[in-house]
């Protein structure tokens, strides 16, 4: 039984030298919310970017078992679903339904199979009314929930959201948790919002500097004070 | 200015916008060739083209009065024209002294510049017509159907859905400018602002070269702003559109929305 | 007066989007084929550039010249300076990316707003997407060849390229006009021309304050453009005779013989003795002006078109 993410030694440097990852290791379990969380800079969303191949450092990341590799990025990318932090980046198609539509028609599926897979995920982010709005009038909120539809239609194996409640009102944000908590996807979320690490996830990496710092059950981890404040976090 | 940033699609279940949109594409131009090609001075047969737009606009549940105030904006460029009154041969309605010489005003003239002023007016409507019963992503699949290359399409669609994302980056940084500027007298009549040393326009400094070039390296700071937000903006697009597979072929299951 | 449309409609940059009805048919669909065949040229070009890139930047950018044609800034009066961005754009992207992005927003801006016709699209595409976009790159490569390695180069190839990629693709608007018979040759080379030559000193105000800025921010992006001129030296050649046949050109038309009506004036000769003369001239070209000049200049254009389409076949061939 494979992990669904085994990360070995990861190490990136960006063009002008600076480290970001440094020896970065840890795997997830099907089935597990893990929340990421650290200061800004840590190296949170460059992480997140070698998870699904659009970034390569030194080290080894599998998906699935798979090696990230060039032959299998499509299957990589049809299993890691990244929802990014600006929803805006991310619906870029004219209508709702381009977007959904977008990765399931990418990987080749017959437009049956597009269409059905749309309708169901924009049904699991409760947006089925939508499918035929235009992205750029909607709010944040909603914006955020289709996004995630967006990468919920290609049925991947795990979502790795980027600071997924930022920018939302208190209503919105607690629709996301309850959204969250809801979907049955292993998860990797990577957020300040403590509180919503609190209540979705079981398990929490502490990340700082590029490097992994603390790995535990969130109960643990959020509640060492000592801890979050060494590495510029507060407790929820 | 901010005609530019209303859109031009008027919401309606009108047989006019269930009507499919390469068929709707292919009427507009076919409508403004036909008007193209017709002779100048044809009264009647504007008037029958008239009348067809008006119909179309009555059947697409539009109000006239939108369909009349948006066609009349794209009549300035007729000015351009105008000269063809005084320099087309013909029989001379009036003669206009200049100097040594004179002008006339001939009928074939003015037959052949409210012509060209009516034909523009009557395409503009088509063109009018089109975009209020078609909603944008629509005129995408249309333009698909009509063989137009599927990436040049792609690239129109992404410019449109980032269009008001930057235009209101753009109006941020205007905004911004404004607030950090003393406001300049903007004409020589208008008085200057209450004050101290305010430059007026012919005292030199504010309309100077000097200036002016300050002035353009603001507005050239805008621009370069914009253009390096943009610049990433696309990078990270890029990076969202990778994420869910893309490979630079442009894929699409073609579905409408009226 | 200053604000009146001919000096700068806020709907319209630079006054050069042509609505329907103000080009004959015959041009209309002419303009149209060489629009079709150049940015079809363009699409596989760029492509080649920015690969998969190519529609999420070209996308976007043309959204930011869209939304960057709202940054103006006031020259005198009521009037303001806009871009237009096509030099901007070749100048940044490169001519073949920069055909792409202005024809994005050309077409959009016609579609949408009803700024420039659909039936003359190809001609507008034509003036603002093809002439603008390659005078400018033409200069700009020029002027950079000859400052070498230093930053001069860089402000005065771009203004001057700004400038003159306005004012000549203001020309082609004008020789179109003038061709469908809409204006005289004699009255819209010179109005065209000269109100250009003013705007066109907004553009190239704006052009250098935006090169200063992305010297001081990004000045990676300015060098990079200067990687591409030896492989597009021919191309560059092919545009910059494409200017300076029109920038010939329209004076000759202009100070052509004011057309026989005038001098019938001063001799009396208006009226019945004028009529059967003009109505030789077969209306569809021109009645007004002597066929032989028109005919010159059309020829002139296919000729500068020729010698473009000549340098891309050689460039091709020693590139491949």
């Amino acid at each position: 039984m494979h992990h669904t993410i085994e990360v070995q030694n990861l190490s990136f440097q960006y063009p002008d030298g600076t480290a970001a990852l440094r020896g970065v290791s840890f795997v997830i379990q099907p089935g597990e919310k893990v929340g990421l969380v650290g200061p800004n800079g840590a190296g949170k969303s460059t992480l997140m970017l070698h998870l699904n191949g659009i970034l390569r450092g030194q080290g080894q990341v599998k998906v699935c078992g798979l090696p990230i590799e060039e032959q299998n990025l499509g299957r990589v990318r049809a299993a890691v679903g990244l929802v990014f932090q600006d929803a805006d980046d991310q619906l870029f198609c004219p209508t709702v339904f381009d977007d959904v539509a977008f990765g399931p028609l990418y990987m080749g599926l017959p437009p049956d199979e597009v269409r059905r897979r749309t309708a169901e995920a924009l049904a699991a982010v409760a947006m089925s009314g939508y499918v035929k709005r235009v992205s750029h009038h909607l709010s944040v909120g909603e914006k955020k929930r289709i996004a995630i539809a967006t990468v919920l239609s290609m049925q991947p194996e795990i979502l790795v959201l980027d600071e997924p409640s930022a920018g939302l009102d208190p209503r919105a944000r607690r629709g996301l948790i309850r959204l969250l908590q809801e979907l049955p996807q292993t998860m990797l979320i990577a957020t300040h919002d403590l509180r919503l690490v609190a209540e979705v996830a079981s398990r929490t990496l502490v990340m700082d500097a590029g490097q992994i710092v603390a790995d535990g059950p969130t109960a643990e981890i959020l509640y060492n004070a000592a801890l979050l404040a060494r590495h510029g976090l507060e407790m929820p | 200015m901010h005609i530019h940033f209303v859109d031009p699609y008027q919401t309606g279940q009108s047989p006019v916008h269930r009507l499919n949109p390469r068929a709707k594409l292919v009427l507009a131009l076919g409508f403004i060739l036909v008007t193209a090609a017709m002779p100048l001075g044809a009264w009647p047969v504007y008037v029958l083209l008239f009348s067809l737009t008006i119909a179309t606009a009555v059947l697409a549940e539009l109000r006239l009065g939108f369909l009349l105030r948006r066609s009349a904006l794209a009549l300035p460029f007729v000015l351009a024209a105008v000269t063809v009154i005084f320099t087309t041969p013909g029989t001379a309605w009036l003669k206009l002294p200049l100097g040594s010489w004179a002008i006339s005003v001939t009928g074939a003239g003015v037959v052949r510049f409210l012509s060209i002023a009516i034909k523009s007016w009557l395409s503009v409507q088509a063109a009018i017509l089109l975009a209020a019963t078609t909603p944008f992503p629509d005129l995408l699949v249309a333009m698909r159907a009509v063989k137009i290359p599927r990436l040049l399409v792609a690239i129109f669609g992404l410019m449109w859905r980032y269009l008001f994302v930057l235009a209101d980056e753009a109006l941020r940084l205007l905004r911004a400018r404004e607030a950090r500027s003393a406001k300049l007298p903007t004409s020589p009549l208008t008085p200057p602002p209450q004050g101290r040393g305010m430059p007026l326009p012919w005292q030199g400094r504010g309309w100077g070269l000097g200036s002016l070039l300050w002035r353009g390296q603001v507005a050239g700071g805008m621009v370069g702003n914009l253009f390096l937000r943009s610049l990433e903006r696309g990078e990270r697009i890029y990076a969202a559109m990778a994420a869910r597979g893309y490979d630079g072929e442009v894929r699409t299951l073609d579905t409408l929305q009226t | 007066m200053l604000n009146s449309p001919l000096w700068g409609n806020p709907v319209s940059p630079a006054q050069m989007h042509i609505p329907d009805g103000f080009l004959s048919l015959a041009v209309s669909l002419v303009f149209w084929v060489i629009a079709a065949v150049l940015v079809g040229m363009a699409l596989r070009r760029s492509g080649r550039e920015l690969g998969e890139r190519q529609v999420p930047i070209m996308g976007v950018l043309a959204a930011c010249i869209f939304a960057g044609q709202m940054l103006n800034f006031s020259v005198a009066g009521g009037t303001s300076g806009h871009l237009l961005g096509a030099a901007l754009a070749a100048i940044l992207l490169g001519p073949w990316a920069a055909t792409i992005v202005l024809t994005a927003v050309v077409s959009l801006q016609a579609l949408l707003f009803q700024d420039g016709g659909l039936l003359v699209m190809g001609a507008n595409i034509f003036n603002m997407a093809v002439v603008g976009v390659w005078v400018a790159y033409a200069v700009y490569q020029t002027v950079r060849r000859l400052a070498g390695q230093q930053a001069w180069g860089i402000f005065l190839g771009g203004a001057v390229a700004a400038w003159l990629s306005i004012v000549i693709a203001s020309l082609s608007c004008a020789l179109q006009l003038a061709l469908s018979g809409t204006s005289p040759a004699n009255v819209v080379f010179p109005a065209m021309g000269g109100i250009h030559m003013l705007i066109g000193l907004g553009e190239a105000l704006i052009t250098l304050g935006t090169l200063a800025f992305l010297y001081a921010a990004r000045r990676d992006l300015l060098t990079a453009g200067a990687a591409q001129t030896t492989s597009n030296r021919a191309v560059w050649l092919g545009g910059l005779a494409l200017a300076l046949l029109l920038a010939i050109l329209s004076p000759l038309a202009s100070t052509h013989p004011d057309g026989l009506e005038w001098v019938a004036e001063q001799q009396g000769f208006l009226g019945k003795a004028q009529g059967p003369f003009f109505e030789l001239i077969p209306d569809y070209i021109f009645p007004g002006i002597p066929n032989e000049a028109l005919a010159t200049i059309a020829a002139g254009i296919v000729g500068a078109l020729l010698i473009l389409g000549v340098t891309l076949v050689v460039q091709r061939r020693r590139v491949s």
